[in-house]
């Protein structure tokens, strides 16, 4: 069996990984976990990733969980064009520094939109306090003003000229709203132009393919959700209130 | 929703996605805070804007934790550098005078002559590269270097975070006449305690160290935060026999004098604020900190 991906492209770690594989014809087997259907919890994927999250990776019987770990994997292992995690010490820095800086300031409260949005509603039929919708969504344009003036500046990609890791787990991450029909880059001309040029840099196909499943959430029939997660959910809109 | 753009049209709305020049001059827009907080600049001659920039310099508050590990790290290795110390409770992170170092507003900071890096991930593994350190402490194995972002990954969701909220319980909020919740106080507690669980069993097993047998950047990152929850009386290290002596092993490669130095301020703190010899923060400063309590979950 070769290396294997197991992948729920509803999250953007997800997509960053598969959108990378693809990009880069990497070959790879496909393990659909379906996030929907709770199946990160089963018994079957716990063995291949106890903390229960994706994306993992196998690769005969080496196992790896965490995007960014993976990311660098793959880009070494399959020796990916150097742009992808550049070997000049500081481009290199540019790239460690955003992937550390996104996990608070982008990929939580991106996800903390989705949640607001669309599936606490959707689960509990309650919507969020305005009063903590708006800070998070400040808290959000914040973090957008702060990616263009530090890491994009007047730049093509965040390290300069070429794509990097950087752009992909940026740009995927910044997609997760649109499924609670949110878009971050209505403010600023200088970041829309930077996703479409990243969209178009990955490939529209491949780009398209790899958010099919989130552009369908808002489809999702989520009355077959299991009561106990139906409660997990109640909790977590309590704690918005 | 989404954009469905081919080249052709991309050249028709003029967007650029060939190279048209050769590189950038990144620029620092003006700040747009920093008018009430214009703090003057450190007494006692460790400005936090130094004159001629020389040599490395890391603007560090060694009460944070990802500040102590960079500290550490280059203490240990001998890297030399000048100590430029941004007081995080005087609110100097956020002062006109740093915002030219670093836009971010936060410790720790590395400037390399014109280069300037945050987020002490970062700012390791480049020290590491420069400087040439050891190869344990983030090897050139490729699956021995990836198990580190693996844990840094999980770090970065459950540690950071999770474990500073300790101090503003005990320590800040009190400071400035604010309470934290009890019910997120507990919620914490139990978060802690599960981050805990996970690093013993998932992580540290039965290895010497979190992702092999030798002393990582991984260990350094946990260390210091977990150090940020001792520092204010949480026994953690009661009933986890394993990671006890994973911290003894580690302090041990790091040296008792070096972590005696690098976890003093934090270790005293507690004590202080006990005498009232704790500095006091501005009130300018107070709605930043209130918005920071605000925001624990």
């Amino acid at each position: 069996m070769g290396m294997e991906l197991y992948l729920d492209l509803l999250s953007a770690s997800c997509r960053a990984v598969y959108i990378f594989v693809k990009k880069n014809n990497i070959p790879f087997d496909f393990q659909f976990v379906d996030l929907l259907q709770g199946h990160h919890h089963s018994k079957e994927y716990m063995e291949i990733n106890p903390l229960k999250k994706l994306p993992s990776l196998k690769d005969g019987n080496f196992i790896l969980s965490e995007s960014v770990a993976i990311l660098l994997y793959l880009c070494r292992k399959y020796s990916a064009p150097s742009h992808w995690y550049p070997p000049d010490l500081h481009m290199r820095a540019r790239v460690d520094e955003f992937m550390a800086w996104q996990h608070t300031a982008i990929q939580l409260p991106m996800s903390k939109i989705l949640w607001i949005k669309l599936l606490i509603p959707m689960i509990t039929g309650e919507e969020v306090p305005a009063g903590k919708t708006k800070e998070i969504l400040d808290e959000v344009n914040k973090n957008m003003q702060l990616f263009e003036e530090k890491f994009l500046q007047d730049k093509m990609f965040i390290t300069g000229d070429n794509i990097s890791l950087a752009d992909v787990v940026a740009l995927v991450e910044m997609m997760q709203p649109m499924a609670g029909n949110h878009n971050v880059f209505h403010n600023s001309p200088k970041l829309a132009e930077w996703r479409t040029r990243v969209e178009l840099t990955i490939g529209s196909g491949l780009f398209l393919e790899a958010h099919e499943r989130l552009k369908k959430l808002t489809e999702w029939d989520c009355s077959t959700l299991d009561p106990t997660v139906k409660e997990r959910v109640s909790k977590l809109l309590q704690k918005f209130k | 929703m989404l954009v469905q753009l081919n080249q052709t049209a991309a050249g028709r709305t003029g967007l650029r996605l060939a190279k048209v020049r050769e590189g950038c001059t990144p620029h620092w827009l003006t700040p747009q805070r920093g008018g009430a907080l214009l703090l003057p600049l450190l007494l006692s001659g460790s400005a936090v804007i130094a004159a001629p920039a020389m040599g490395l310099e890391l603007y560090l508050d060694l009460l944070s934790q990802p500040s102590r590990a960079v500290y550490i790290f280059a203490k240990k290795n001998g890297i030399p550098f000048e100590l430029r110390n941004v007081e995080l409770l005087k609110g100097q992170h956020l002062s006109k005078e740093f915002f030219p170092v670093n836009s971010l507003q936060r410790v720790p900071t590395l400037k390399d002559g014109d280069f300037v890096l945050s987020e002490s991930v970062a700012i390791l593994i480049y020290l590491s590269f420069k400087y040439q350190t050891a190869d344990h402490w983030y090897p050139s194995d490729l699956q021995a270097r990836v198990r580190i972002h693996e844990y840094l990954g999980w770090h970065a969701d459950r540690i950071r975070g999770t474990f500073g909220v300790s101090l503003w319980t005990q320590v800040l909020a009190p400071l400035i006449g604010a309470q934290v919740p009890e019910e997120k106080v507990k919620r914490n507690r139990t978060n802690i305690d599960k981050a805990l669980q996970h690093l013993e069993d998932k992580f540290l097993g039965h290895k010497a160290f979190l992702t092999s047998q030798q002393v990582t950047l991984a260990d350094l990152m946990a260390l210091e935060e977990l150090m940020q929850v001792v520092a204010v009386g949480y026994p953690l290290f009661e009933g986890r026999p394993r990671l006890a002596a994973w911290r003894e092993r580690v302090e041990a490669f790091l040296g008792t004098d070096l972590c005696q130095e690098a976890h003093g301020p934090i270790f005293h703190i507690v004590e202080q604020a006990a005498n009232k010899t704790l500095p006091q923060p501005s009130p300018d400063f107070y709605p930043n900190m209130l918005l920071r309590i605000s925001m624990i979950p």
